[in-house]
């Protein structure tokens, strides 16, 4: 850098970036004033729930902060340690604890995550906690013999830590076993990955369905006379401003198999009454209702960018000696591109986080991933693991959006 | 006529007609043959049918009546791809996505030209326009003017027999739009293609074409080289879209096979060439060239009639004079005069006496 490069200054002598700054600050502060009110609204709506969600997926505390006298044991004794006087000592500490405050059940809860039924263990010795005496080890082991259970004191090892990537573990169909090791779960009890794959491929399958049907339908917007378009524009967007459910559940009236369709078929002779198609229940409902929902968001980015490409580029390509498939393929298509991207990667990640409707439609294995997270949320009450597995369903997306910047480009993107 | 007439028409339009709506017609009978070579303008206002003739030629519109001819085939029903016509666009519709090299080499890979072939083919298109170095740019890196070149060159690098511009000049600035005139021209001597040019800019049509179709609603009014296009229109229409008029409405009073008398309607009587009246007593448009006015007696030939003037206004133009003047009632009546060395300065409110040659003012009908 040159002297005179570093040194520009106004004609009163002030350096010219302090002098442009100052010129600059009262605009910034507007713009900032007029932004502030979005941004503390995604900041407490999208930001904070989001960064709790992730929280919560590696931290639950709900055992930890009821057994304060066995954390501290387990912190002293480590794992394969023998399960002795002071450790039982330690939980008629903590069950007494949890009887006075109310968190056996909670505290049981996460327990019961990782043993099945030992949620009433807890709450039924620590009703029982104020009449244990020593030695505790026996007086426990009368009052409830399951607790001389080694899975149980691994899991509540595990628990005792509030910092845990087993849910992460859970979440792949992984878990550990006697010691501590990482292994995948039984062939039977592997859910997650599967529902993993299938939201994924499903979440392929309607996006290349919804491009597949959106492509043409978005040239006859851009090149029909003012009038049509805006009558097939309507018609587009009437479905976009129905409510969601709605147009769910008249799928459900037209593909049941006593539904409008099948009855059709029945009625023109194509198949007889045994032979009613299952069009619903299973993974053809979720696609073809998705598919159906889904098709605005390829539509109108295809439509906006295919706008803005002038007629006269297919036309010089006709002059210039190519068939109208050529034209289309070496000159419409790759000027298209940008609203392919835009509108099928929207496509795929609302797809990918897909809930009412695969839950209406989709039977059991027309099930998505949001629907298990869905269950964890309402159900199970595991909100850990329903916040692993958004985190992942979120990695992935993130994983998508990355892959299309370095394939196509973030910036050649076009919305609207 | 100039390359008119060399040889029976390469471009044939037969009897064509044209509607989008089939309620009114867009181009109205049109007959017009182009002669191999030739250089051929189609010039007129927006909306008068010019670039629908284009397009129709092109392919990319079908004509709804009559038959269109290249080099003898009819190719009212070959689609645009067989047509083998160059086309150069408004907007050039350079392909964006392409670099200028691979733009260049669409329309020969397509042909199914090897690849050896196409860069040769290429390269002395992009050396013909001067862009030899620009093969590896995108359009959008290039200014209009070269992306202008550009458009020339891939319109010519399969080496067409006709080759179709839509106003291609439209959008650029004033002197580099003279310049590529002149390019263009050059080109189309060296080449010796067949050109048809649409524009609606009349100084374009003037210096390019060998010949000038002016169209207005639909029909070609006037079909004929620059120089009589401007000296000697056919009506009113081409007098006044081809360079500036002077026009005087009045009645003819004497008709004599070259020359009539048009008395004007504030009465003062003129001298006229009749293009189309054909009775005393018809109404009537004398136009007049501005450059054609005198206003010194000695410049006149004998017995030509002058009329009263009031100066209004001199503007210094630099080469020329242009003094608008209160004539028989209008009071837009212009007069240039070359700016030469003895020339009389007017001032306005200065009163003169104007006239022309017979030959200059031409009887026209009265619009």
């Amino acid at each position: 850098m040159t002297d005179a490069t570093a040194q520009l200054t106004t004609a009163d002598g002030r350096p010219l970036k302090a002098a442009l700054a100052a010129s600059m600050a009262v605009r910034r502060r507007r713009a900032f004033l007029l932004v502030a009110p979005l941004f503390l609204f995604i900041l407490i709506s999208f930001i904070i729930p989001i960064g709790q969600m992730l929280l919560q997926s590696v931290h639950n505390d709900t055992f930890s902060s009821a057994v304060p006298a066995l954390s501290a044991w387990f912190d002293e004794n480590p794992q394969g340690s023998e399960i002795d006087e002071a450790a039982y000592a330690a939980l008629a500490a903590d069950l007494k604890l949890m009887k006075a405050e109310k968190t056996a059940g909670s505290a049981g809860t996460r327990i019961n995550y990782d043993v099945a039924g030992t949620r009433s263990l807890f709450t039924s010795t620590a009703r029982k906690a104020d009449k244990l005496e020593a030695p505790f080890k026996e007086a426990i082991l009368a009052a409830e013999p399951k607790w001389d259970d080694p899975n149980l004191w691994r899991a509540m090892r595990s628990a005792s830590n509030p910092y845990t990537i087993d849910f992460y573990l859970a979440a792949l169909d992984m878990t550990r076993d006697e010691t501590g090791a990482i292994v995948a779960v039984e062939e039977g009890q592997a859910i997650y990955k599967k529902l993993f794959w299938r939201t994924l491929s499903l979440s392929l399958e309607i996006t290349a369905l919804c491009l597949l049907l959106g492509f043409p339908i978005a040239h006859l917007l851009a090149t029909l006379p003012m009038r049509k378009a805006m009558l097939l524009m309507i018609l587009v967007l009437l479905p976009f401003w129905t409510s969601l459910l709605v147009r769910t559940t008249s799928w459900m009236v037209l593909l049941q198999s006593q539904g409008v369709l099948n009855d059709l078929l029945v009625g023109i002779g194509l198949i007889d009454d045994e032979g009613r198609i299952q069009m619903m229940y299973n993974q053809t409902g979720t696609i073809i209702a998705m598919t159906h929902i889904l098709l605005p968001f390829t539509i109108l980015p295809l439509y906006s960018v295919m706008k803005t490409i002038p007629p006269s580029y297919v036309r010089a390509a006709r002059s210039l000696g190519a068939t109208s498939w050529t034209a289309f393929r070496r000159v419409y298509l790759p000027q298209t591109l940008p609203g392919i991207g835009a509108g099928g990667l929207l496509v795929f990640i609302l797809a990918m986080g897909y809930y009412i409707t695969p839950a209406l439609v989709g039977g059991a294995d027309g099930q998505m991933i949001s629907n298990m997270i869905a269950f964890h949320m309402q159900k199970s009450l595991n909100w850990s693991l329903a916040a692993a597995l958004a985190a992942m369903l979120l990695a992935i997306v993130l994983i998508f959006f990355w892959i299309y910047d370095r394939l196509v480009g973030i910036d050649k993107m076009k919305l609207g | 006529m100039t390359t008119a007439t060399n040889g029976e028409g390469f471009v044939v339009f037969d009897h064509v007609q044209k509607s989008y709506d089939g309620e009114t017609l867009v181009v109205k009978d049109l007959n017009l043959s182009i002669g191999k070579g030739e250089f051929l303008t189609m010039l007129g206002p927006s909306g008068s049918g010019k670039t629908t003739c284009l397009m129709m030629l092109a392919g990319f519109e079908t004509a709804t009546n009559g038959k269109i001819l290249l080099d003898g085939n009819n190719i009212n029903d070959m689609p645009p791809h067989k047509r083998g016509i160059g086309m150069v666009f408004q907007n050039y519709a350079l392909f964006p996505h392409m670099t200028v090299g691979e733009n260049l080499a669409f329309p020969l890979e397509v042909r199914g030209m090897g690849k050896s072939e196409r860069e040769e083919k290429v390269k002395r298109a992009l050396d013909m326009v001067q862009m030899g170095a620009f093969a590896n740019r995108r359009p959008a890196q290039l200014s209009g003017g070269q992306q202008q070149r550009i458009a020339l060159a891939r319109a010519l690098v399969f080496d067409p027999k006709l080759v179709l511009m839509d106003e291609p000049l439209g959008a650029l600035d004033k002197q580099l739009r003279e310049h590529m005139q002149f390019e263009i021209k050059a080109l189309h001597e060296s080449l010796g293609i067949t050109v048809v040019y649409v524009t609606h800019d009349q100084g374009e049509a003037l210096t390019m074409s060998d010949r000038v179709a002016v169209f207005n609603d639909g029909r070609i009014q006037q079909l004929a080289p620059p120089d009589e296009l401007y000296e000697r229109p056919k009506n009113s229409f081409v007098a006044q879209f081809i360079g500036e008029n002077n026009k005087l409405p009045g009645k003819v009073e004497t008709l004599d096979g070259e020359t009539c008398t048009v008395r004007l309607q504030t009465g003062e009587l003129i001298d006229a060439t009749p293009v189309n009246v054909r009775e005393v007593g018809q109404e009537t448009l004398v136009s007049i060239r501005p450059e054609r006015v005198e206003f010194k007696p000695e410049m006149m030939p004998p017995g030509a009639h002058m009329i009263d003037a009031e100066v209004l206004e001199v503007v210094y133009m630099g080469d020329i004079f242009r003094t608008r003047m209160r004539v028989a009632g209008t009071e837009d009546f212009v007069m240039k005069s070359r700016n030469t060395l003895g020339q009389t300065k007017l001032h306005p409110g200065e009163k003169i006496r104007i006239g022309w040659h017979p030959q200059d003012a031409r009887a026209l009908d009265p619009m």
